[in-house]
Order: structure tokens, then C-alpha cells, then sequence
């Protein structure tokens, strides 16, 4: 009897996402939005008035436009329907390129391997189509999987999470596991969940990805800005998204 | 790709009544104010006017500032008289210019 | 005051690439009397609807409603916005009729910093009304410039 429990337990153990020695991750899991103040979550909300729709709009466009003979619709097909649930996977290792890329950097490479366009960082057109895509996976459980050829990268995002960094000497989880819900100036901390990527930022006054708000969080610090495709970055947004699985995505998100 | 803007209006509307029309435009609405990382000032460049019409005439006009918040949103109201389209357009400080309509059925 | 001294304070530690020069508050007078042509306007009869606090001050939703008949011989001809904080306090104008129906626009503004937001209506008649709205204007609470 109890050798058939301690079995049942290990093979319990065994199937579980993430190991008993893996971080815990935040408890309750809260959403984005819901450390946003009562403006910007009706903003969010409200798919007419929420500035991210230009940009679906722009990316919607783009998804038919045809560059060198080629477009994302020739090949994907409406958008609607191929794209549902494809944000909620990624940040994933692509087998193609070889490493764990998010989903602004997969349209980079598509679109330069298929269309020859080379989308800058952080432009409309690339931040378009991104939330264009992301859209299709709206209140859809965030699900990435951190196996085979993805773990590493999980394990360095994981390790840089911990890692006191700045002039501020601060790490990840001073602010977002330690202290969310907690007052800054006149801010509630999050937990500093990515299900809400490409967002519009009004800090910003304009769109930008979760590569970006990273990078202002390193700002935040005090700390050198990783660049752009930087494999810090990538391993970070991999991290965030197991530690937030199960959220639902929120994209194209409104954020203060 | 010209400059993005959308509208919306009620799918119907009653005789004589007014209705809201919404509009969201995409431009900075740079205030001349910010400086880039060589410490250049990135110029003023505003959307500075907008118009509807409808029916024939203009029905609200808008001159806009700097303090309008970046990729302008609007809500103003206008009387259901006939059926047909109803036309917003803009124009920013650098003579560039937005169109967006939609129909407005008169029930 | 403590608290305004402290977002103050924030606010200056704050050199972000959107704080504008001017957080001084300005005499709007002027600009008052270039919409009324010198008369005084009454006060009262427009509802500003603004929130207490605003997060930032990079995007506040404001909405404003002049009760008006909006008939042909009663109506509102043009909403007028002023940010007496803001560099440019001329915010916006909203031209008017009776075709409007209602005297209600909404938008969302810019405010440079905790101030009064002063609407000034323009009706038929050669008519003028006044009214203002305080708001709190809080700063961000991680700079973020240069991220882009």
C-alpha cells in the first residue's frame, strides 16, 4: 500500500512542469492589468479607444501585403484562424534558427527569409504585426515549453531573475516576487508577468515589446540596457513566461 | 502607409438625435520638447487640425496643441439627420493628411 | 502640501525626456480674454470630468459637458481648454452647433505636472462660461528614458 503510494507520488512528481527545486513562482498569480490603475485597465478594455488597435490595424494590413511576390497570408493563411494561440507559445525554440527566439524576433526572421523585408526594432511595422498576431491569442493560458533545447536558455533567464543588478544593486525579485502589490511613488509593483506584450505604454506614447520594457526595467536599476536581441533577453522572456504560465495573454495590452 | 486613423459610429441611429462618433488618429503629437540622445531637440510635429462632416457641412471642428496626448482619440456627438457618410479628416504641421469615413444609417 | 513637495521632488530627480521646461503655473488670463474679446465670463454651468490623480501626466482622459439646448438660437459655438502647467496652455478647440446635438467632447491630454485644467465655453449670443477642475498629476515611479 505504501510502496504503491510512493510510487504514485514519484510518478506524480515526474510529470509536473517544473521540478520541486525550481523557483516557486508568485502566489496568487495576478494578471497584468491588475496593477494598472482603473484608467488604463477600461483603456485596455475598450478595443476602439485602446491604442494598440492602430497598430492591429497596421498589422493586419501588413499580414496581406505582398513583398517579392510573398506575403504572411500566402503562406499562413487568414490570420485568425493560423495565428490562434501562437503568442501563447512563445518564447520557443525554433528548430529553423537554431535557438529560443520571442515572437517579434520570429517575424524578423520570416519576414526577411520569405519577403526579404528587414523589420527595425521596435518600428510600427514590426510592432503591427506582432500585435496583430498576438491579438489571435487573447485570453488564452500563456504555455511555453521549457524542454530539450529550450531548457538552457530557461535556466540562464532564470539565474539573471536572481542576479542583483544596477547602481541599485536590485534583482527581479526584489521588486515583482518580494514586493508586488506594494506602493511606488504612486504605483502598485506587479508581478511582472509578459502576458500583456506588445503593449502601448504611456510612458512611451507608443507601442513597444517586452524587449524593450525590459530593457527600461534594467534602466530602472541603473544598470547597462541589454541591446536588442540580446540572449539575455530572450532567456529573460522565457523565464517570465513559465514563471506566468497559465495566465491568460492580455495582448495587446494597455500600461501605464 | 498613409496615416492611420479609425472611426466609429453607432451601427444605427434615431432621427433628430445625436450620436457619438469616436475617432483615433495615429501621430506622436511630438511637443518639440523632447531631446534625442545627442541632446537635439526632435521638433514640434502635431496634428493641429481636425474636421467631420456630414450631411453636408461640417459638423465639429477641432484645432489641436501639444497637450493633446501621443495618437489623438476624440469623442464628440452630431445629430442623425440623414443617412450616409460621414467623413473625418486631418491634417498635421506638416501638411501631411488622414481620411476615415463611415456610414451612418438612419433609422 | 508635504505630498506635492515630494512629487515635486520625484518629479525634478525625474530628468525624463518628457518633462517639459515650463512647470511653472502661468496667468491664463490673457488667453481667457483673447476667446471672451475682454468680457468676463460666467461662472459654472460646464461639468469637467477629470480624475482626482493622474499616474502620469502623459495621457489623462478628460471629458467635458456644457448643458445647452443646442437649439439655433441657444447653443454652444466652441469648448476651449487651458493647462495653466502646461508649456503651451492652449490645449485644444473644440468648434460647435446645433447640429452637435450635444455639447459633450472627450479626449485625452497631456499635463505637465499637478495643476487647474480651465474650460472656457463659447455660446451664441456672444456668451462666455468658465469653469475649472484641480488634478493631481503623480510622476512615474522608474525612470525610463533611453530605452527605446
Amino acid at each position: 500500500m505504501l510502496r504503491a503510494f510512493l510510487l504514485l507520488l514519484l510518478l506524480l512528481a515526474a510529470s509536473l512542469p517544473a521540478a520541486a527545486s525550481d523557483p516557486p513562482r508568485p502566489s496568487p498569480l495576478r494578471n497584468g492589468s491588475e496593477f494598472q490603475s482603473g484608467d488604463v485597465r477600461s483603456l485596455q478594455a475598450d478595443d476602439f479607444a485602446n491604442p494598440m488597435a492602430l497598430w492591429v490595424e497596421r498589422g493586419r494590413r501588413l499580414w496581406s501585403e505582398v513583398r517579392n511576390g510573398r506575403s504572411c497570408a500566402a503562406c499562413h493563411g487568414d490570420a485568425v484562424r493560423a495565428m490562434k494561440g501562437v503568442a501563447a507559445r512563445y518564447p520557443r525554440f525554433d528548430p529553423a534558427l537554431g535557438r529560443v527566439v520571442d515572437l517579434e524576433q520570429r517575424i524578423e526572421a520570416c519576414g526577411q527569409a520569405m519577403t526579404g523585408t528587414a523589420f527595425a526594432s521596435e518600428s510600427d511595422d514590426l510592432l503591427g504585426l506582432s500585435a496583430y498576431i498576438a491579438l489571435q491569442s487573447r485570453g488564452m493560458p500563456l504555455e511555453v515549453s521549457i524542454d530539450g533545447p529550450a531548457r538552457k536558455t530557461w535556466e540562464a533567464g532564470r539565474d539573471l531573475y536572481f542576479t542583483r543588478i544596477g547602481q541599485l544593486n536590485l534583482a527581479c525579485t526584489s521588486c515583482h516576487d518580494a514586493s508586488w502589490g506594494k506602493t511606488l511613488l504612486a504605483e502598485t509593483i506587479s508581478q511582472g508577468h509578459p502576458t500583456g506584450w506588445p503593449a502601448y505604454r504611456l510612458e512611451w506614447q507608443r507601442p513597444g515589446s517586452l524587449e524593450r520594457r525590459l530593457r527600461a526595467c534594467f534602466n530602472g536599476v541603473r544598470a547597462e540596457m541589454p541591446a536588442y536581441g540580446s540572449p539575455d533577453l530572450v532567456a529573460l522572456e522565457l523565464y517570465l513566461a513559465w514563471r506566468a504560465q497559465g495566465l491568460p495573454m492580455e495582448s495587446p495590452a494597455v500600461r501605464r | 502607409m498613409s496615416m492611420l486613423g479609425r472611426l466609429s459610429v453607432p451601427p444605427s441611429v434615431k432621427r433628430g438625435e445625436p450620436f457619438a462618433v469616436r475617432v483615433i488618429v495615429q501621430h506622436p503629437m511630438e511637443t518639440g520638447f523632447r531631446r534625442d540622445y545627442e541632446g537635439k531637440v526632435i521638433p514640434l510635429h502635431i496634428v493641429d487640425r481636425l474636421v467631420c462632416r456630414y450631411g453636408g457641412r461640417d459638423v465639429f471642428r477641432a484645432t489641436l496643441g501639444s497637450g493633446i496626448a501621443a495618437n489623438p482619440y476624440l469623442v464628440f456627438y452630431v445629430v442623425a439627420t440623414e443617412s450616409g457618410p460621414l467623413e473625418v479628416e486631418w491634417e498635421d504641421d506638416k501638411g501631411e493628411v488622414g481620411k476615415v469615413s463611415a456610414d451612418v444609417n438612419v433609422g | 502640501m508635504r505630498r506635492r513637495t515630494f512629487l515635486a521632488a520625484a518629479g525634478a530627480l525625474a530628468a525624463a525626456s518628457f518633462r517639459a521646461r515650463a512647470q511653472v503655473v502661468q496667468d491664463i488670463r490673457p488667453l481667457v480674454d483673447a476667446i471672451t474679446g475682454g468680457a468676463t465670463p460666467d461662472e459654472g454651468g460646464i461639468d469637467i470630468e477629470l480624475p482626482q490623480i493622474a499616474e502620469n501626466g502623459h495621457s489623462v482622459p478628460l471629458t467635458v459637458r456644457v448643458p445647452s439646448p443646442m437649439r439655433e438660437d441657444d447653443h454652444v459655438r466652441a469648448i476651449h481648454v487651458i493647462a495653466e502647467r502646461n508649456p503651451r496652455p492652449a490645449v485644444a478647440t473644440f468648434e460647435l452647433g446645433p447640429w452637435s446635438g450635444r455639447a459633450e467632447v472627450a479626449t485625452r491630454i497631456r499635463l505637465a505636472g499637478t495643476q487647474k485644467v480651465t474650460v472656457v465655453a463659447a455660446l451664441s449670443g456672444n456668451r462666455f462660461r468658465i469653469a475649472r477642475k484641480d488634478i493631481l498629476v503623480a510622476s512615474a515611479a522608474c525612470l525610463d528614458e533611453g530605452s527605446l
